[in-house]
């Protein structure tokens, strides 16, 4: 498999657009349920292009989300690169699969990232003692096909040619 | 990541990244606060004017107060140079914006428009016109991030305006509930006192208020009482921030008590979220 490299500037700037929509002020109660963008879209560009997309990318996004939400340094970025290793084995499976089969493999995804967050919160003495630390599993899971279709829309009209 | 949280070598990395970051934090602001100016330049003129008569009064009667004060403050000063103590700390204060981004939703942080650039330095204390909010965590070139008082991981050290019981005020995640630690049984505490800052932490000048006591529990068969409080200040409400700088009080530096080492702990920040803290003397 030859490998590609360099991140097409429409996969960068929904990057962005995810960093961006996690730190954008919604109202107290809805917050713990706040949607994982990032996690969302990164797994939607791994699985379209597994040879583009990869640890690495998920692991500087982290990085620059740990920073924005002041969190430990690599608290996210170690989860992302996780769930992103494991889309990257699964990938052509996870393509052909129906949009509500994507969107439990994505509701254990989430489910995972949070969990390997969840452990280094522990340990430094912060652990999230509510059950709505779960939530974005089951709203992450809910806006699958939302991501889904917005996303392939994309590929479709500036991607197409890539793989 | 054990290295961010055990040393503070990557805390310019961390810097670094956030500098880089911050365009998008400033981007998400914008929009915000644009919503908020055009809502502004609906209001009617009618109720500007209401709203300027109010303040122009309202300015009028601190001005006058500020009268008093200014010669009370020479008075003490005079007094204090006659006891040989030490005399009270010039403050610089200014005031900092708040973006409008959220942090992880189980912490409490706010990110500020004031960073380096602004003389703005990590420990420094923030306050609003009703009491303190908090401290400043870290700092970027034109931002800086503070941690709200209500953190579990936050402790302050205060004293009881109506006995001067000292103790220390703990964060507990809720914006709207502090709790009083490590207060023997038999002291006197009521629902309704007012916290000040005791200024033993050396971070924070004495004397700002921090809470009022909201209710006081005698649990059987615990060494402490269990108080609870609540904050002055609307921490989670506030737009706008008052950056204090305190000169003459350097962090780190234990004041001159006559205090043995209870609550002499140098900064209120904590990693744990149990102060390690006996109880403080009975006064």
């Amino acid at each position: 498999m030859t490998r590609a490299i360099g991140i097409p500037w429409p996969v960068a700037l929904t990057l962005l657009a995810a960093l961006a929509l996690a730190i954008v002020p919604i109202p107290e109660t809805l917050r713990p349920a706040r949607p994982e963008w990032l996690a969302l879209v990164l797994i939607y560009w791994a699985m379209a292009f597994p040879t583009r997309v990869g640890i690495l990318t998920a692991f500087v996004a982290g990085l620059l989300l740990d920073t924005l939400m002041g969190q430990l340094l690599g608290q996210n970025a170690i989860a992302l690169a996780v769930i992103i290793y494991i889309v990257l084995q699964i990938h052509p499976r996870l393509r052909v699969y129906p949009v509500w089969q994507q969107m439990m493999v994505v509701a254990i995804l989430v489910a995972l990232y949070k969990l390997l967050a969840l452990w280094p919160q522990g340990i430094t003495g912060f652990p999230p003692d509510r059950i709505t630390y779960w939530a974005p599993v089951i709203t992450s899971a809910l806006l699958w096909p939302l991501i889904f279709f917005l996303l392939r829309d994309v590929r479709r009209r500036w991607l197409l040619h890539l793989t | 990541m054990a290295l961010d949280h055990r040393v503070n070598e990557l805390q310019f990395v961390r810097s670094t990244l956030a500098t880089v970051t911050y365009p998008l934090q400033v981007a998400v602001d914008a929009p915000v606060r644009a919503v908020s100016r055009v809502f502004e330049s609906f209001t009617r003129r009618e109720d500007l004017i209401t709203e300027n008569r109010i303040l122009r009064s309202e300015n009028a009667e601190l001005r006058a107060r500020q009268l008093r004060f200014e010669a009370l403050q020479q008075e003490n000063d005079r007094l204090r140079a006659l006891l040989n103590t030490a005399q009270q700390a010039e403050e610089r204060v200014e005031i900092a914006k708040l973006l409008a981004v959220d942090l992880d939703p189980f912490r409490q942080q706010i990110v500020l428009n004031k960073g380096r650039a602004d003389d703005v330095y990590a420990g420094q204390p923030v306050i609003n016109a009703d009491g303190v909010i908090g401290q400043v965590l870290s700092t970027r070139l034109t931002s800086s991030v503070a941690l709200l008082i209500s953190d579990p991981s936050h402790a302050l050290p205060v004293l009881s305006a109506r006995t001067g019981l000292r103790g220390l005020v703990v964060g507990t995640g809720n914006p709207q509930r502090l709790e009083m630690r490590h207060v023997p049984l038999q002291e006197d505490v009521e629902p309704g006192d007012l916290l000040l800052t005791s200024g033993l932490g050396g971070r924070f000048p004495a004397d700002y208020p921090v809470a009022r006591v909201t209710s006081v529990e005698r649990p059987q068969g615990q060494p402490f009482l269990s108080i609870q409080a609540e904050p002055l200040a609307a921490l989670d409400r506030s737009r706008e921030v008052l950056l204090l700088w305190t000169e003459g009080i350097m962090p780190g530096i234990a004041p001159l008590e006559l205090d043995e080492d209870a609550e002499a702990r140098p900064g209120a920040f904590t990693p744990e979220p149990e102060p390690d803290d006996n109880a403080p003397a009975t006064p």
